[in-house]
């Protein structure tokens, strides 16, 4: 496993008496889609928060791009190249659209401790940040102020974001979350015409989104990986039908 | 695509009020000139007064404003940068190519130091270990015998500037000190619209979005609070050669409200409501306390009214009014 892109190992995390994450071990190769799909109370929203270094884990390791990233700080996890969204969308909702995506490119770009120049109108910083916003249909949207757009643009400007950080890996925290029927077509149809810049976690409650897009998928239940394979394997896993996919697939 | 199209939103809120600025700078700078007419240096004085703590105030928006930062020990920093003028002068030093370095040097490191601890810190706990260091900064000074402790420390006469005794000259000090507020605030505009100021407006908004997009907020939040303590240490320096004299009292956890109140009054996060807020508090117990030593029963009232009722202040206020003067 040296080549994968996130490697997981024997990462445990509990909440009082509650383990949310029971000795998982789990990775992400290059360019690989990787779904985690399981009932409420998995621990899906837990695992994504350890990975991108929100919530500590109490043992295990995670390796990022072959380096130990376990006692990084969210911020510098994000310079080595992770982004995610989040299932509640947490944009800057008084900053524009265009804004809020010019500061993951600035972050990017480094140098941040400049005092002078407006860096609302760097178009080196725009420039980017409006192309990220055409890639999610939201560049007639660019200049609403983020609070004031519908929540699937929401969705898709929290996609935005995490695409202008060009990143290595992207964790991707129930995308469609919320979303009407043709946002979530219009967003898988994103993210399927994105897979392969980049690796990706999904974790999505959304089956016809995971099958769709997922190259592998993993089954999270209580902590534990019940069971992990290509999409056409795990719909056909017993195991996997009777904890999980017998509820969702009717 | 157009570099005009290609702008995003404009760093400052509020609109309608564009001629702002420029009409507080010509105010203050048609003062002395009026007062040529009235007689005296009475409005000078007060003029000087006004905006020594107006450079404060526009420093403390930094914090409050653009920053989320309610620092309630920001009179410690004007304190800092008096005390270094009335230092030095007992040691006979008395000129402001020394002194001013001085005074900023000083207020920047105590702002640095204790930075470092307040920022671990956020909300109220943060409101309350501001309040702390400054209160330390106070007893401090309270106890310095051989600087006057409590009673404080007379300054025998104004700096010089580079051997010259321009600060004694009413009218000379009162556009130096004109000269520094106008640079604080065209320094502190240019921050908030910079690359730096948009990231600490974005942890003003949301910080944890802001530290997975790659920020570590907390040094960005560390050097506006150096920054805003320096700028306080400037109007420390020139409260100290105005009144000729430095005390414990510039220092105290009221003074320190005084400036969040001003902030608060002119309309926070906008940098202009900071200089009318310090004009409008300052003029405002200037005339209440011509009638009775009890102003603040009449000031009192008046603030919670415009808490209630002009959320964004008198900038707010008068920003409202002008839309609606503009539309009917």
């Amino acid at each position: 496993m040296a080549d994968a892109v996130l490697h997981l190992e024997k990462l445990r995390k509990s909440f009082g008496a509650l383990v949310v994450t029971d000795e998982l071990t789990f990775d992400v190769m290059p360019r690989e889609l990787h779904a985690v799909i399981g009932p409420n109370g998995a621990g899906k929203t837990t695992l994504i928060n350890q990975i991108s270094g929100l919530v500590a884990p109490d043992a295990g390791t995670i390796l990022f791009a072959g380096r130990d990233i376990t006692a990084l700080p969210t911020h510098a996890r994000a310079e080595l190249g992770l982004a995610r969204s989040f299932q509640v969308s947490s944009i800057l909702p008084g900053f524009s659209a265009l804004e809020n995506v010019a500061l993951a490119v600035q972050s990017r770009a480094g140098s941040s401790f400049r005092v002078l120049g407006r860096a609302a109108a760097e178009a080196a910083l725009n420039g980017p940040a409006m192309a990220a916003l055409a890639d999610v249909g939201l560049a007639e949207r660019a200049h609403i102020p983020a609070g004031e757009l519908a929540h699937g643009e929401k969705r898709a400007l929290e996609l935005a974001i995490a695409l202008a950080m060009q990143p290595k890996l992207l964790l991707l925290d129930e995308p469609m979350a919320g979303t009407g029927r043709e946002e979530t077509a219009r967003l898988v149809e994103v993210l399927r015409r994105l897979k392969g810049r980049f690796s990706v976690v999904l974790v999505e409650h959304d089956m016809t989104a995971v099958f769709a897009l997922a190259d592998r998928i993993s089954v999270l239940i209580y902590g534990r990986i019940l069971a992990s394979g290509t999409p056409a394997g795990v719909r056909a896993d017993p195991r996997v039908v009777a904890a999980y996919l017998g509820d969702e697939m009717e | 695509m157009a570099a005009a199209s290609l702008a995003a939103s404009p760093a400052r809120p509020r609109g309608g009020l564009r001629v702002l600025p420029a009409g507080i700078f010509l105010a203050f700078a048609l003062i002395p000139i009026v007062a040529l007419f009235t007689g005296g240096t009475y409005l000078v004085s007060l003029g000087s007064r006004v905006m020594i703590f107006a450079i404060a105030a526009v420093a403390l928006d930094l914090l409050v404003g653009y920053g989320a930062l309610i620092s309630f020990g920001h009179a410690a920093f004007i304190g800092l940068g008096a005390y270094a003028v009335g230092i030095l002068s007992v040691y006979g030093i008395t000129d402001a190519l020394v002194s001013l370095p001085v005074a900023l040097a000083v207020s920047a490191a105590y702002a640095l130091l204790t930075g470092v601890i307040c920022l671990r810190t956020s909300g109220v706990y943060f409101i309350m270990i501001t309040l702390a260091f400054g209160q330390m900064a106070f007893f401090t000074a309270s106890s310095l015998a051989p600087f006057g402790g409590d009673d404080g420390l007379t300054i025998a006469a104004r700096n010089t500037l580079a051997g010259f005794p321009l600060l004694r000259d009413e009218r000379a000090f009162y556009y130096v000190v004109l000269f520094c507020l106008l640079g604080t605030y065209v320094f502190c505009r240019a921050l908030v619209g910079s690359r730096f100021g948009r990231v600490v407006r974005g942890a003003k908004e949301n910080p944890v979005r802001m530290a997975t997009i790659g920020f570590d907020v907390y040094r960005f939040q560390l050097a506006t609070y150096v920054i805003a303590g320096a700028l306080a240490g400037l109007s420390g320096f020139l409260l100290a050669n105005a009144t000729e004299f430095v005390s414990p009292a510039y220092m105290s956890w009221q003074r320190s409200g005084e400036l969040i109140v001003m902030v608060l009054l002119g309309g926070l996060g906008s940098l202009d409501g900071a200089i009318i807020g310090a004009a409008a508090y300052l003029l405002t117990e200037e005339w209440l306390s011509g009638f009775t030593e009890h102003w603040k029963v009449i000031f009192g009232p008046v603030l919670v009214l415009v808490v209630l009722f002009a959320r964004g202040g008198l900038i707010g206020l008068a920003s409202a009014l002008v839309r609606r003067f503009a539309r009917g």
